[in-house]
């Protein structure tokens, strides 16, 4: 299966040119092992639905699972049609050449349990009522995630990865990961996170709850079945969220106080070019996500905090894990602050764990992960390099 | 390897645990794990530097030395090392201090001002000596904190530690008579291995 597909990648590679794995394939995993989750609900069964980069090897010993953020999902890189506008999210760091090769490689991505891209989710069908889950679909966390996706990397046979990658809330899944999980995580790939939120954090993601909720079209999280959605609330939680994905210096390099058309109007209509950009990006957003995705993956957020179990103490917590880690942060990041990357070393530290830490210069903010800032990638590039393949666990 | 990384090594015991400030491209401490199975971290602040202990899968964190010590608890090290770095911190006596703090022992390199070239340079030129060690000029140095070994023992005594080893090297790290007899005017690197 894997290798008549990347027969078909390698080849499209070449057309789409290099550093691309060109196109790829969903592929869709069914667990019927039931999983309880955290709340205390359980789903029977459920689906997830994933892509893979790159080839496994003999000893499979070279899986990589990247983990999503909050609007992330399983196509990470490469085209799904020749004439697709865009490549994957992560199409910047996943390819030949790459931060996180593809020849050297085999990259698994997945869409989260609740996301809305094809895993099971609020848009699924609930068995017990025949309608979608809409918002009666459990909450899931993070640490729900790493048990979901443990079900996948026991249904691919790879014994332990050889890194689990993420930004963001990738990052937060990621060092779930190497606490719950040890044995099967080598290294531990953590950008632009935090361990846990602050009180700001939160209060952004809780006025983008709001927008959702309070939209007419919102219908209590039941807009399925009337066949409409919470566009406006979901472009506004989106434009918000977007704000601070960006920096005041990266926004005004980029927008300034430029005019749509040169002139003001006195009016309350779009006039600057960064609230055009906003709305655009709010409305494309509002038609490609769901709503109650996006209030579960916020909660996710909110409930992340894996030292609580250890009397809130992070080095407690983190010295379960066994692995390496890699931890980086950008200095125009306020959405998760260097500050809060250096809280996740400073407990590495004290935990006596081996961690790499650096903190990126650039201007673009909490998006920087997502992108080709040079320095950026070529830090990871050369620590996923290193990265021994033959050797053992470690 | 540079010399003075070798003569450091020695000082070092089998499964120690090592904090290197200023640690560059990882190359001690790559070979510290890879002989002496020591574990091991780095502070740099320069990103290329970083780069390079990241091929060697050395633990390095970025962390300005001017900002002190404080996320590492004392006694937490076997061993603290700082070569050829404390001339040039912002407080090479709070560094020290910090040191001492975080680390059971300390291992300390620094170029000697009291050289007999940077002397000879100063006397016959009247300008500040540039030399092969030290090759920047006043106004673009790092090195803001230039000292001989004689300042540097007055500082170890005032703040009572113990030197366990003292070695002094020239250009070469070569060791010799005249280094021996006249160290603060013949030898261009000091190594110091302090405890409190």
């Amino acid at each position: 299966m894997q290798t008549s597909q990347a027969k078909a990648r390698s080849a499209s590679s070449s057309t789409t040119g290099l550093g691309s794995v060109g196109l790829v394939q969903p592929q869709h995993f069914r667990c019927d092992h039931p999983i309880t989750l955290q709340c205390g609900k359980t789903l029977p069964h459920y689906e997830l639905v994933y892509e893979t980069y790159g080839q496994l090897n003999a000893a499979r010993s070279n899986a990589v699972l990247v983990c999503h953020a909050l609007s992330g999902h399983h196509h990470a890189a490469g085209y799904h049609r020749e004439d697709e506008r865009k490549p994957g999210w992560w199409d910047a760091c996943i390819g030949p050449g790459k931060a996180i090769d593809t020849n050297r490689f085999f990259v698994v991505s997945v869409n989260n349990l609740g996301g809305c891209h094809g895993s099971t989710g609020p848009k699924s069908h609930n068995p017990d009522t025949g309608k979608p889950y809409g918002p009666d679909f459990p909450i899931v966390t993070v640490r729900d995630w790493v048990n979901s996706q443990y079900q996948l990397m026991q249904h691919l046979e790879i014994p332990s990865w050889a890194a689990v990658v993420g930004g963001s809330l990738g990052g937060m899944q990621v060092m779930q990961w190497a606490i719950d999980r040890p044995p099967l995580v080598r290294n531990a790939v953590v950008i632009a996170a935090a361990a846990k939120l602050s009180a700001q954090n939160i209060a952004f993601n809780e006025v983008a709850r709001k927008a959702i909720l309070s939209d007419p079209d919102f219908r209590d999280g039941h807009y399925y079945e009337h066949d409409t959605y919470p566009k406006v609330g979901l472009s506004l939680a989106r434009m918000l969220g977007h704000i601070t994905y960006l920096s005041d210096a990266g926004m005004r390099e980029k927008f300034g106080r430029e005019l749509r058309d040169g002139a003001i109007s006195f009016d309350f209509d779009v006039e600057f070019q960064v609230e055009s950009y906003l709305n655009y990006q709010g409305e494309a957003f509002s038609r490609s996500f769901d709503a109650n995705t996006y209030l579960l993956m916020t909660r996710a957020l909110d409930y992340f905090d894996p030292a609580e179990e250890y009397d809130h103490d992070l080095a407690r917590a983190l010295s379960q894990a066994q692995t390496r880690f890699l931890v980086l942060s950008f200095t125009t990041d306020w959405r998760f602050s260097p500050e809060r990357s250096r809280e996740i070393v400073e407990a590495l530290l004290a935990a006596r764990r081996q961690v790499t830490y650096a903190e990126i210069d650039c201007p673009q903010g909490h998006d920087s992960f997502l992108i080709n800032v040079p320095r950026y990638t070529s830090l990871f590039r050369a620590y996923m390099n290193a990265i021994d393949l033959d050797g053992g666990p470690h | 390897m540079r010399q003075d990384l070798a003569t450091i090594q020695q000082w070092i015991k089998t499964d120690a645990s090592v904090l290197d400030l200023g640690c560059g491209d990882g190359a001690l401490l790559a070979h510290l794990r890879d002989t002496r199975n020591v574990f091991g971290y780095g502070l740099e602040i320069d990103q290329d530097k970083i780069l390079e202990c990241i091929k060697r899968r050395v633990n390095v964190v970025e962390q300005n030395l001017d900002d002190g010590l404080e996320n590492f608890e004392d006694d937490s090290f076997d061993v603290v090392i700082m070569t050829q770095a404390l001339q040039a911190v912002h407080y090479p006596d709070r560094v020290i201090d910090d040191m001492l703090r975080v680390g059971k022992e300390c291992i300390i390199t620094f170029p000697n001002f009291g050289y007999w070239r940077c002397r000879v340079y100063l006397m016959t030129k009247g300008r500040m000596p540039v030399s092969k060690l030290l090759p920047y000029t006043w106004y673009n140095t790092p090195n803001i904190h230039l000292c001989t070994f004689k300042d540097f023992e007055a500082l170890c005594y005032r703040k009572h530690l113990k030197i366990l080893n003292r070695t002094v090297v020239d250009m070469h790290y070569r060791d010799g008579i005249l280094l021996r007899l006249f160290p603060n005017l013949f030898g261009e690197v000091a190594i110091y291995h302090v405890t409190k």
